[in-house]
């Protein structure tokens, strides 16, 4: 299984919600600016409960924030 | 570089640094004429329990230094915490870090059931209890910039 199937629009929300910053969404969801490095890169997929904290933060549901295969230009 | 990049990198001078300081003072103080059974024992384990302590203390002082030369030069907050994504990294560069101390440890067995003498197995404990840090802090490096 592939590491990289779990894919985000995490860059995208933060420059759309007033141009959040990392830390900012860091500090809000609980974790460090690090983890939100990985997440953007696409280089970690998040536990469940750090993918519904993030979804929450944008007020969006989770399948708009975060996406599973190959539908990169969702 | 995140703080965490940045972080593992200095662990990884740090502990060669120390080490290689530590080993070039005990060296001066190695008798030229070898040592006795009595004093092999001696000799290498208030070398092992030194640079034990020795290294933790230096530890501690250079990641205080860091923290605040971090915050300055950068005007980021460290993180006070370890999160999801720390915990993992950790998890794995043990896991890699104990598999080469555990190797050293079966080696250093094995040299004593080949008679080798025994400051042979103590050099080759300190050599993996060195290798397994180094290791430790070159796969938290490695998962930081590559990804989990």
């Amino acid at each position: 299984m592939g590491k990289d199937l779990v894919g985000n629009h995490i860059r995208k929300l933060r420059f759309n919600d007033n141009e959040m910053t990392q830390q900012q969404l860091a500090d809000k969801v609980g974790v460090t600016r690090q983890t939100i490095v990985a997440l953007e890169k696409g280089n970690y997929s998040p536990s469940l409960e750090l993918a519904f904290r993030i979804a929450r933060a944008f007020g969006l549901p989770l399948e708009e924030v975060f996406f599973y295969g190959e539908d990169m230009d969702q | 570089m995140t703080y965490q990049e940045r972080k593992s990198i200095l662990s990884i001078l740090s502990t060669v640094l120390i080490f290689a300081a530590f080993c070039a003072y005990k060296y001066q103080q190695y008798p030229e004429e070898g040592l006795t059974q009595a004093e092999t024992f001696h000799y290498w384990g208030t070398f092992v329990l030194s640079l034990t302590l020795g290294s933790i203390g230096a530890h501690i002082v250079i990641s205080s230094f860091f923290r605040i030369y971090f915050q300055v030069s950068t005007g980021e907050k460290v993180p006070g915490f370890s999160d999801e994504l720390d915990k993992l990294i950790d998890l794995k560069a043990f896991r890699n870090s104990f598999g080469v101390f555990i190797l050293g440890f079966l080696l250093a067995m094995g040299s004593q059931a080949f008679d080798q003498p025994s400051q042979a197995m103590f050099i080759i404990l300190i050599a993996a209890g060195f290798l397994s840090d180094v290791t430790g802090s070159i796969t938290r490096l490695y998962h930081y910039r590559q990804g989990v």
